[in-house]
């Protein structure tokens, strides 16, 4: 039998697999995004110049919206040919294939995330190179949290009807502190002043909501997917 | 004996929301913010029995999640719609008041704000269990105990987010009352708490009925 | 590895709301039977199925897997189980080799490869191993889907219309091994439409109807006339 993080691992690499297969899901996610930053800078751009803080918000609204996005497609994939019943049927803990399915999450994330930062620092001229780490760190313990309630909800509407529109109305007003967290911590790094202290508050707090959550994503995985 | 509970509790329920606003006017007028202040006699209770219905509905989520005990599903739909209902009282009581203190009717005021969040984290519970189809009650768990965990980061997370664009406390405190508010204050809650409980008992009552309906119905069938 | 050599089904009911989907059913299961579950559309074979995969959980009574009667379904238990839903449970984009390797993997399984060769070979899939899974016909889908199914050799092979998209040859060599495997002393049960194929080969048919399990009438003629008298029964 295999070990917890072997079976996590395994399906990890088994959705890397399938995804360079065809590249579909990073470049939809990859383009969407750019919409995404696109579509809220034509809103808080003003004759040329940025509303204060808006580089910051735009991150994080595209992060968010095309990470929904790359949840439901990433688990259509499971739903085709009723995949998903074929890990769970295998002879590893359940929740392990939870935890293989966030890793692959998180890195699709974490691409695309590499790319809206830079194109938005770019578009709203912001130096990344000031605090690199403490902004890596933001969007590391961000982008978990989100991922995390996204992955569960995910995978737990799998069989439901409505599944395309039910996720975003369940996980974003869960991954509000989240988006909260994340919105004040990267003003906190863009503004003229840095605010670090603020900007460790907020780090703090993402790293609890991980905590909290990933453990309860674990423990919950497996009653919520037995019918 | 549930009925007769309901009956009883509705009354007293009744009694206490007559005699109500007698103590209310009796009450001392806070000097700087007037009759307007005497909002929060509903505001703040309203809040309270919402927490409650909010981590009751948790609570039991987790147990039918965990143990699969029916009671507990229909303890924690029961107490979601209620979480749901008190909240949308106080989210409509606190605008009434900002509108006639301050001008403005929402501001996002930390306390507001966080209600808000819970608020639309059940109504998605809500939704879930009525358009999720067959099975969805054990996802609606899983949602309620993700919200109930959520609570205290909602609570920081917006505090601190309000801290930052200081403004003035929308909403009063019950810290700068003065000791005549104290009575009617109790009045309210103990008022409120009576109505939550005699409407989760109807509301129970109305589920575990459903639920025998359905068993006839199979029984019948079969 | 959790083994168990049979298999009672204890008057399982599986409800959702309204809808019955199994109701009171009993059946137990001896080493070395092959039983054929037979029913209309929507008479609850998959989900009986699904129940014995512990995927789904009653509403009311219990399946015991030897003399292991617990609800919770652990992961031991499950090795010794395979299951083939009609949806066969493949992945489109990797090969068959790939699919067949991950699921060794995934089962802890050593010399994945050199398992996933001679199960490519059995379903004459050896040529065509490194094809994607999406240019497959139905006919080779399920084949491969088959050997995945039985890649752990399982104790309990649950099969859900098997023989779908199988031509003359792949049906033959599906009831062999499945004989093959019954006589290893594994149980096996079988939902299908095909009449003529379970005549040909189990050693008795169970029927499902509206969730509920009914004797087939009559002892003797063919299963055909037997199934059709049933279904007409209390029409």
């Amino acid at each position: 039998m295999k070990s917890f993080f072997e079976t996590a691992l395994l399906v990890s690499f088994k959705d890397i697999r399938v995804e360079t297969r065809s590249w579909e899901m990073v470049s939809t996610t990859l383009f969407f995004a750019a919409s995404c930053v696109l579509v809220f800078s034509f809103a808080f751009v003003r004759e040329g110049r940025p509303i204060d803080g808006a580089a910051a918000g735009i991150i994080w609204i595209a992060v968010a919206f095309s990470g929904t996005l790359a949840l439901g497609r990433a688990f259509e994939r499971e739903r085709y040919q009723d995949a998903m019943r074929g890990l769970l049927m295998a002879p590893v803990q359940r929740s392990a294939l939870f935890l293989g399915k966030l890793l692959g999450i998180i890195l699709l994330m974490a691409v695309v995330e590499a790319v809206v930062v830079l194109f938005v620092a770019f578009t709203f001229q912001i130096s990344l190179f000031l605090y690199p780490g403490y902004l890596f760190l933001l969007l590391a313990t961000g982008t978990v949290g989100f991922a995390t309630v996204g992955t569960l909800f995910a995978a737990m509407l799998l069989r439901t009807s409505s599944r395309g529109v039910l996720l975003p109305i369940l996980l974003y007003p869960v991954t509000f502190p989240v988006l909260i967290a994340g919105v004040g911590g990267t003003v906190a790094l863009f503004q003229g002043q840095p605010n670090l202290d603020l900007a460790r508050f907020w780090i703090a707090l993402l790293v609890f909501f991980d905590a909290v959550f990933i453990t309860l994503a674990l423990w919950t995985f497996e009653p919520v997917m037995t019918e | 004996m549930k009925s007769k509970a309901f009956g009883g509790l509705l009354a007293i329920a009744a009694v206490m929301f007559v005699g109500a606003p007698i103590l209310i006017s009796g009450a001392p007028t806070e000097s700087t913010m007037g009759l307007v202040q005497k909002i929060f006699y509903f505001h703040v209770p309203s809040w309270i029995v919402m927490f409650l219905a909010v981590f009751i509905c948790g609570f039991s989520s987790a147990i039918y999640l965990f143990k699969e005990r029916p009671a507990a599903d229909r303890l924690a739909v029961a107490s979601a719609e209620l979480a749901v209902l008190f909240g949308l009282m106080g989210l409509m009581t606190g605008p009434l008041w900002a509108i006639k203190a301050w001008g403005v009717w929402w501001q996002w005021d930390a306390r507001l704000t966080m209600a808000l969040i819970l608020e639309l984290i059940f109504i998605a519970y809500i939704l879930l269990r009525t358009y999720g189809g067959p099975g969805s009650e054990k996802l609606a768990a899983g949602l309620a105990l993700f919200g109930m965990a959520n609570v205290p980061f909602v609570y920081i997370s917006v505090n601190v987010w309000r801290t930052i664009h200081p403004t003035t406390n929308v909403v009063p405190t019950l810290s700068s009352s003065a000791p005549g508010m104290f009575g009617p204050f109790v009045w309210c809650m103990v008022a409120f708490l009576v109505l939550f409980v005699a409407m989760l008992t109807a509301r129970l009552r109305l589920e575990e009925q459903r639920s025998r309906l359905e068993r006839l119905h199979l029984a019948l069938e079969g | 590895m959790f083994d168990f050599d049979h298999l009672t089904i204890d008057d399982v009911s599986r409800y959702y709301g309204r809808r019955r989907a199994l109701s009171h059913v009993s059946l137990e299961l001896q080493p070395g039977e092959l039983v054929g579950l037979l029913g209309p559309n929507g008479a609850g074979k998959s989900t009986l199925l699904a129940v014995l995969a512990t995927l789904i959980r009653p509403s009311s009574g219990r399946v015991i897997y030897g003399n292991y009667s617990g609800s919770r379904s652990t992961s031991a238990l499950r090795e010794s189980i395979g299951f083939l839903s009609h949806d066969l449970q493949l992945y489109a984009e990797l090969t068959a080799r790939e699919n067949l390797e991950f699921f060794a993997g995934l089962y802890g399984l050593d010399n994945p490869s050199e398992r996933a060769t001679s199960a490519l070979s059995r379903a004459g899939l050896g040529r065509r191993e490194n094809d994607v899974v999406e240019s497959y016909s139905r006919g080779m889908r399920q084949k491969l889907a088959l050997e995945r199914t039985l890649l752990h050799d399982p104790r309990l092979i649950l099969l859900d219309e098997p023989f779908t998209g199988l031509d003359e040859m792949a049906t033959v060599a599906l009831t062999d091994r499945l004989l093959n495997l019954k006589k290893s002393g594994c149980m096996v049960l079988v939902a299908t439409h095909d009449l003529d194929i379970a005549e040909g080969f189990v050693d008795r048919s169970v029927m499902l109807r509206n969730g509920k399990m009914v004797e087939l009438e009559g002892e003797f003629g063919s299963l055909r006339k037997r199934y059709r008298a049933t279904l007409l029964q209390d029409n």
